[in-house]
């Protein structure tokens, strides 16, 4: 593995600086020509790219130590539920919550799909209020509206201000005595704000109400702490944190998982099985019916050391300064929008628009530079309609830009608007 | 380097469409959109006393590529007859571009078609009902 500690030692205090060329050098994919440009990967915020280690774990998992878990008494089987299990724990070590407390789903959207049915199905009656936002995904949108179809509750956003920040007088307003439950991201994919889940988690427990985190925009950015946010649900992906796809995670409290019937139901998730009924496993294997995604567990497992081994403060702190140096050059373009607040209160996400220039015929433009960046609706199609747009441009930062490619982004987007303008 | 998706002859097209805009009481009309972007398109024809095209109009909002394939699109359906327009291929769309697209790209070029064909087959419920 790469030193990563650099020797200007230019970093904030009480956090090492990054080292983005030996930190590059661990994403082979990077050196990739893209239309005989290099690789310029703006899109991370949609997935980041992997690790050698993180590949690396799944193939050797593959070639030496595969079988299924929690079932053999042999060797290999004994191996891989090992391995499974300890990428409970290292999730759990990385978001400061037990490992059992750790659930792998398949992505975000399942995550928050399990809150929905698991506990929202049970829990939620007629008259009773989901509060989320406007700018929410649509993932974060869609399970509470069908869940509010079949129970009679009604769901309710909490709007944004100009500036792209939460109204908080009216979240303060809309979360009472009905409402049953908080849903809200931690990090607008679109606008990049940073909401302040401490604080709505504060309103949403005065009011006996449950609160659910969409981390999908954050675990990979920042350090996140289950105790400090105090939620109930905190729904992740792995595949968008260096880990691989089709792994990802919820994190339950104790209580609310002890609590909630499953999810999915079949083998691995039964204590006894008689013909006229079940128990139930204990956590977090309850919420895991079926053979899990073993390889991809552990990539996720190898994701978060890598993350660790990096420093969560060093990697925001990174990207904190890519968002600063991009914002201020975007801003200094006369025809670019740019949504969403100033960079003091923003993950690494810059969605934009090119007066006169529709997004996607922007995104292919860049492509033939080699830069990739997201085009379109973000799923975020109710933040569209109230930014009154029909889509965006999306660039996402992680710790392996660089500020030449904010460069080369700038540079490329002068001809996008000699090509459309002519 | 695969710039030739905005081709002067495209381009053309996307700033001197032809046939934009709306018609009085069109025989045939329907207004779309691509849910994946959000781009909408809206078509409206005359038919002639043949039950051929006599003129096609679009309005709509989109991308160089969506709004220059409604144009090329407009301009080839006059004179045909609705069995020949719902015969069209994605490939004939292709053709009349002209140009070579990547994949999520060929999706906004059938947005127009899409939606011609749409307004066909609302026609023919109609007028069949």
């Amino acid at each position: 593995m790469a030193q990563r500690l650099s020797p200007e030692g230019s970093a904030p205090e009480g956090s090492a600086a990054l080292d983005v060329e030996a930190v590059r050098r661990d994403f082979p994919i990077l050196e990739r020509l893209i239309n005989d440009h290099p690789l310029v990967y703006l899109d991370s915020g949609a997935s980041s790219q992997k690790p050698v280690a993180v590949i690396e774990a799944q193939r050797q998992y593959y070639l030496n130590s595969h079988a299924n878990i929690h079932r053999g008494v042999y060797v290999l089987s004994e191996e891989a539920t090992l391995a499974y299990e300890q990428a409970h724990e290292q999730v759990g070590q990385f978001i400061n919550a037990d490992w059992d407390e750790v659930i792998f789903t398949k992505n975000t959207t399942e995550s928050l799909n399990l809150v929905a049915y698991a506990w929202g199905l049970n829990h939620l009656q007629a008259g009773d209020e989901v509060v989320a936002t406007v700018m929410e995904h649509h993932s974060n949108i869609v399970p509470w509206q069908q869940m509010a179809k079949r129970t009679g509750a009604t769901v309710r956003y909490i709007g944004i201000t100009p500036q792209g920040h939460l109204d908080m007088e009216q979240a303060a307003a809309l979360i009472g005595p009905r409402t049953k439950l908080v849903s809200v991201a931690h990090v607008s994919n679109v606008l990049g704000t940073i909401n302040p889940v401490v604080e709505i988690g504060r309103m949403a427990h005065a009011q006996g109400a449950v609160f659910c985190v969409d981390g999908a925009q954050s675990i990979p950015h920042m350090s996140v702490d289950m105790q400090a946010i105090d939620c109930d649900f905190f729904a992740f992906s792995g595949h968008k944190m260096c880990g691989p796809t089709g792994i990802g995670g919820l994190y339950g409290k104790r209580e609310m998982l002890e609590r909630m019937e499953p999810f999915l139901y079949g083998g691995d998730m039964i204590n006894e099985v008689s013909l006229e009924g079940s128990t139930w496993n204990d956590l977090p294997w309850k919420f895991e019916a079926g053979t899990p995604p073993i390889a991809e567990g552990i990539g996720l497992g190898v994701a978060v050391q890598y993350l660790q081994g990096l420093g969560m403060q060093a990697v925001h702190d990174y990207e904190h300064h890519l968002v600063c140096e991009a914002m201020a050059q975007l801003s200094a373009v006369p025809d670019i929008d740019i949504y969403g607040p100033a960079a003091e209160d923003r993950g690494g996400v810059i969605a934009f628009n090119m007066e006169g220039a529709h997004a996607h015929d922007v995104a292919s433009i860049l492509d033939q530079y080699g830069v990739a960046i997201r085009a379109g609706h973000h799923c975020a199609m109710p933040l569209m309609r109230e930014l009154n747009i029909n889509g965006a441009c999306r660039a996402s930062f992680y710790m392996y830009n660089t500020v030449e490619e904010i460069h080369t982004l700038i540079e490329a987007l002068g001809a996008v608007r000699r090509m459309l303008r002519r | 380097m695969n710039l030739d998706m905005y081709q002067e002859r495209i381009m053309d097209h996307y700033e001197n469409p032809y046939h934009r805009g709306t018609l009085e009481a069109p025989t045939l009309e329907c207004h779309n959109h691509n849910p994946l972007c959000g781009d909408e398109v809206c078509i409206q024809a005359h038919l002639d006393g043949e039950g051929r095209v006599s003129e096609a109009y679009f309005e709509g909002e989109g991308c160089v590529i969506s709004l220059a394939a409604a144009s090329l699109l407009m301009e080839a359906v006059e004179g045909k007859s609705l069995a020949a327009v719902k015969s069209m291929t994605r490939q004939d769309m292709l053709d009349l571009l002209g140009i070579r697209l990547t994949t999520m790209r060929v999706k906004c070029a059938m947005l127009p078609l899409r939606t011609l064909e749409k307004a066909i087959y609302l026609y023919e419920a109609q007028s069949s009902a």
